[in-house]
């Protein structure tokens, strides 16, 4: 009968999707790609090196504070040549994140933001060109990235510096070559200010 | 219902007919069954008398024996349909006659299988309505309807509010399958095309028993047009084009029926649109790619039946560039800026970020009718959901991965046996056994915000109606539903104690990763429902509704599990493993007036929501990515009280106006604090002129008045990085009132002898109004949508 031959396919139907979709087996953990746990910032001067570091362990996700250190003071009237280092340091070894940052240049730029308190000023010292792509050609603009500048100390005092890397910003807006954040636009990939004496 | 079906069934008895008086007479309306207008000369035929129906669609009979009588009711173009009614019970009826497509192979008594309660308050929008809105989302169809909102990001992604309530309280059956489409975000629209439906219910609140008990907010059912029994073959097509965002959509559906009962029915649409505008700007990557189609076949008769249904969806919809933020100097820049950080020119592009969502809805259902007992239906439905979503993310290469990937299976079994052997008395019991199993894909790279899960669901129902009197209608029933849910996720160690589960649930960690807990919730839920209402009819225009509903909804995933960085929203949300099950009281009283020159409707309900449970910024959490704004899930008791007004006058044969008001207040019990994304108060006028003899001529001017949401919960206070100070993050603040006109005209063509071809044109914000909505997510970043030109034909044959 119709009927009959009907429901028995609908119920066999029926149990062969369920048996087939379900399995046990536990889930495995992610991979986390976007992670950048910590964040070095070197100054150098005549073989002294003061470094600024903020460590998030759990990242963005976790509820954990950023840990924020600041090595030691800077001295007035000083240049000093300055790097930036990523990490996820979540695997291990623990992973280079400035590679990216270098295979996508045009994409990606730091700024250095200083209280009025501190009298310093920042100069990108990198640009672009000094990049290589991922497929190994490298870029043709100059804009800075900011992966390396330069710090200058006048006076004593104590302040803020904050670093920021954006992702996507403007780099044709108006002083934003020059290192001025405020028409970058874009989204921020890190932020964190440091606490600076310069004495 | 006290419909069609056990009046049917009298066909398969055998009348006796005995000597009796016969001075009974009858009286009532043949109405067109899809827009209530009287149909005139038709003809009700019985032993032998023919009445034909006057211009008003009026018919009188006199001179009827206390007894059944079959009458058959036949109009031009219509299947004649035979109605058996018993004289000693029934003095005035009226009949409602598919005329359009001649797509009923049944006549409805009293519209009786339309609607869904006797005693709720709910609404219905035809296929009238539906082509209008055959190139936006179900939402948007839905939002005419009288306290009926939507929670939007953006003009695409479209979630229908009922009563304030929306998400996981609203519950949506397309095609009689209740749809498990990751609903729970509130940036997941429902992946259903409005061009499936025949008609829409909207029923608000949980007194719809049948479809589930969990529906706090209400249900939304979506029905197909049903195919005559007959040898026929038509269709329609409706295309439609749009000036903002310069695109539209074209849909088509062909419907083979046979007199046996088998019938065929194949529907398809496309849609596309690119970069939509506010007034002022381009609104960028706010461009929808959206591909429907379904299939279905089966035997359709009367003992008996069955059928086969497939849909399939596929949505790609760009989220707004300028919504895409990265932390909460983010968020206060954009929202002080007021206007979009990102402007670029118009594109039909959509790059990240994005959402791809596709479902896939199959179904089996069979049918038995028993005689002198009542109807046994029961099916089977697979439902396949599948969601992309995209970000913006450190590496270009990444982007093409998606963020999300979630994959969601369905299969549920249900079964229901209506009694209605008695008219008078109707019942139903019936059940389901549901399995679910999601699938949070690990290649993303991005931890997961919704974990694996399996979630078994098993549930009974019971629900009557009862005719008291001839015009005083009972109504109740009671349901009992069971869901498991059985999670494997991974928490970081510092979450897990921050969150304070080490002490309540360490039994549930399963396996150490280092930095990470692998934990195994399973959790239980038992939730009793239940109705009861009354409806009167007062002189045949007055009607009165009351009705009570108890609803428990058990958490959803989101509520329980969600943990994380949500990247496209730049906030964190977080769930909380005790939540536990809400539980709603709601009373709704519904009076209104329907006559032919005028009417009115007024509404009032009152929900009370005991462990409601809301989502709400509560603080700022520090990461060396900068400081993100946290969303903590949060139970609370709470109380929603509104009112739904609506009142229509035909001034005369051309001229009508429509007026119609809801308002919804919503509280916490304690401190009276105001809820979130509680719909504000708004204000519909529409008049509209018709003449049929100028090609069925119709248009309408309406304007649409939003208040200004005065009440909502504070803003909260967060430490800027980039000011370095704390300031106000400006979160909850709600936009201005303000007021939208709209135009609509239409027009029909006869083509040939069968086909009709309707051209319809509609200009949507007249004025070029700049606007935000409260309920619009990305209403801190851009404009809503600016002037719009719509043009729309669709073809019948």
């Amino acid at each position: 009968m119709n009927t009959r031959k009907f429901l028995s396919t609908l119920f066999i139907g029926g149990i062969l999707f369920t048996s087939c979709s379900s399995d046990d087996d536990n889930p495995v953990p992610v991979n986390e790609e976007e992670l950048i746990t910590k964040m070095t910032v070197s100054l150098v001067n005549a073989g002294e090196t003061v470094t600024l570091t903020v460590t998030d362990e759990d990242g963005a996700d976790g509820p954990k504070d950023p840990q924020v250190t600041v090595s030691g003071n800077l001295n007035a009237n000083t240049t000093y040549t300055g790097s930036v280092e990523l990490l996820n340091g979540s695997v291990s070894p623990a992973e280079i994140i400035n590679e990216e940052i270098e295979e996508e240049a045009d994409e990606h730029q730091f700024f250095y933001q200083t209280s009025t308190a501190l009298d310093i000023t920042t100069t990108y010292t990198d640009k672009e060109s000094d990049y290589k792509k991922a497929d190994g050609t490298s870029f043709t603009t100059e804009n800075p990235v900011g992966l390396t500048f330069t710090l200058a100390t006048k006076e004593a005092g104590t302040g803020t510096l904050t670093v920021t890397l954006r992702h996507q910003p403007n780099k044709g807006a108006t002083g934003v070559t020059g290192g001025d954040i405020t028409n970058a636009g874009g989204e921020t990939d890190i932020t964190q200010s440091f606490d600076i004496t310069v004495q | 219902m006290k419909g069609l079906t056990c009046l049917l069934v009298f066909l398969f008895l055998v009348n006796l007919v005995s000597a009796q008086e016969c001075d009974k007479s009858l009286s009532g309306r043949v109405i067109d069954f899809h827009d209530g207008v009287p149909l005139e000369g038709a003809t009700i035929t019985f032993n032998n008398r023919t009445v034909v129906t006057d211009v008003t669609g009026t018919y009188h009979i006199k001179g009827l024996c206390t007894t059944a009588y079959a009458f058959t009711i036949s109009h031009e173009k219509c299947n004649s349909q035979v109605v058996t009614l018993e004289m000693a019970r029934v003095s005035d009826k009226d009949f409602y006659l598919e005329h359009h497509l001649n797509e009923l192979d049944e006549v409805k008594v009293d519209g009786a299988d339309i609607s869904k309660t006797n005693s709720a308050q709910e609404e219905t929008i035809g296929s009238e309505i539906i082509d209008k809105y055959s190139n936006a989302s179900l939402g948007d169809a839905l939002r005419g309807i009288t306290g009926v909102s939507s929670l939007n990001t953006g003009s695409t992604i479209v979630k229908p509010i009922i009563q304030g309530l929306s998400g996981s309280r609203v519950l949506i059956m397309n095609n009689g399958v209740r749809m498990q489409d990751m609903e729970w975000g509130d940036e997941h629209a429902p992946n259903i095309d409005i061009n499936t439906a025949g008609n829409i219910t909207v029923v608000k609140g949980a007194s719809a028993l049948r479809y589930g008990g969990d529906a706090i907010g209400g249900v939304i059912i979506m029905q197909p047009s049903k195919v005559p029994t007959k040898d026929t073959l038509y269709g329609k097509t409706v295309a439609s084009g749009a000036t903002n965002g310069w695109g539209g959509s074209i849909t088509s559906e062909l419907i083979k029926g046979y007199k046996s009962g088998w019938f065929l029915k194949a529907q398809g649409s496309l849609k596309r649109f690119g970069d939509v505008e506010a007034p002022d700007y381009v609104l960028s990557n706010t461009g929808i790619f959206q591909k429907g189609a379904s299939f279905s076949f089966g035997v359709n008769k009367f003992t008996h039946g069955w059928d086969a249904y497939y849909s399939f969806f596929e949505n790609e919809i760009g989220v707004l560039a300028a919504s895409h933020i990265g932390s909460v100097d983010d968020l206060i820049n954009a929202i002080n800026s007021q206007k979009p950080a990102i402007v670029r020119d118009f594109t039909y592009k959509i790059n990240a970020p994005k959402q791809e969502v596709t479902h896939h809805l199959g179904r089996l259902r069979y049918f038995k009718r028993f005689e002198e007992l009542g109807k046994w239906s029961t099916q089977y439905d697979f439902q396949y959901n599948k969601r992309f979503e995209f970000d913006i993310r450190r590496i270009e290469e990444r982007n093409k991965k998606p963020s999300i990937d979630l994959e969601l299976k369905t299969h549920t079994l249900t079964s229901d046996f209506r009694f209605d052997s008695n008219p008078e008395l109707l019942w139903s019991i019936g059940g389901l056994f549901r399995y679910q199993n999601n699938f949070a894909d690990p290649s993303t790279g991005v931890r997961r915000l919704i974990p694996d899960y399996d979630k078994y669901d098993a549930g009974v129902f019971i629900t009557g109606e009862y005719d008291l009197t001839n015009n005083i209608v009972i109504d109740g029933g009671i349901r009992y539903d069971y869901n498991r849910i059985d999670a494997k996720k991974f928490y970081l160690k510092s979450r897990w104690e921050e969150r304070n589960y080490s002490i309540d649930f360490s039994n549930l960690i399963i396996e150490d990763f280092n930095t990470q807990w692998l934990v195994n919730p399973v959790f239980d839920y038992h939730s009793i429902s239940g109705t009861a209402g009354i409806q009167y009819i007062y002189k045949e225009d007055y009607e009165f509704r009351f009705n009570y509903a108890l609803a428990q909804r058990a958490p959803n995933p989101s509520e329980l599990f969600s943990d994380g960085l949500h990247h496209s929203a730049a906030r964190i949300e977080l769930g909380d493993l005790r939540i536990d099950q809400e539980t709603s009281h709601k009373i709704s009283i519904t009076a209104q007036k329907n006559t032919e020159k005028w009417g009115w409707e007024i509404a009032p309900y009152a929900n009370f929501i005991n462990d409601y449970v809301l989502l709400e910024p509560v603080d700022v959490q520090l990461s060396i990515r900068g400081a993100f704004p946290v969303w903590e899930y949060r139970q609370t008791d709470v109380t929603l009280v509104g009112l739904d007004a609506k009142l229509y006058t035909n001034w005369n044969k051309h001229w009508r106006t429509d007026h119609s008001f809801s308002l919804v207040k919503g509280n916490e019990n304690k401190n009276d604090i105001p809820l979130i994304n509680i719909p504000s108060a708004n204000f519909d006028n529409r008049i509209t002129y018709t003449n049929k003899n100028w090609y069925g001529f119709n248009a309408s001017l309406e304007s649409q008045y939003f208040f200004r949401q005065n009440e909502y919960p504070d803003n909260i206070s967060v430490f800027s990085p980039q000011q370095q100070e704390t300031v106000e993050l400006d979160i909850n603040t709600p936009p201005k009132a303000y007021h939208l006109l709209n135009a609509d005209a239409s027009m029909e063509f006869p083509l040939g002898e069968k086909n009709i071809v309707k051209v319809g044109v509609t200009v949507n914000n007249i004025l070029n109004k700049n606007y935000r909505n409260y309920l619009n997510r990305q209403r801190y970043f851009a404009d809503d949508l600016g002037r719009t030109f719509l043009l729309r034909f669709s073809i019948k044959y």
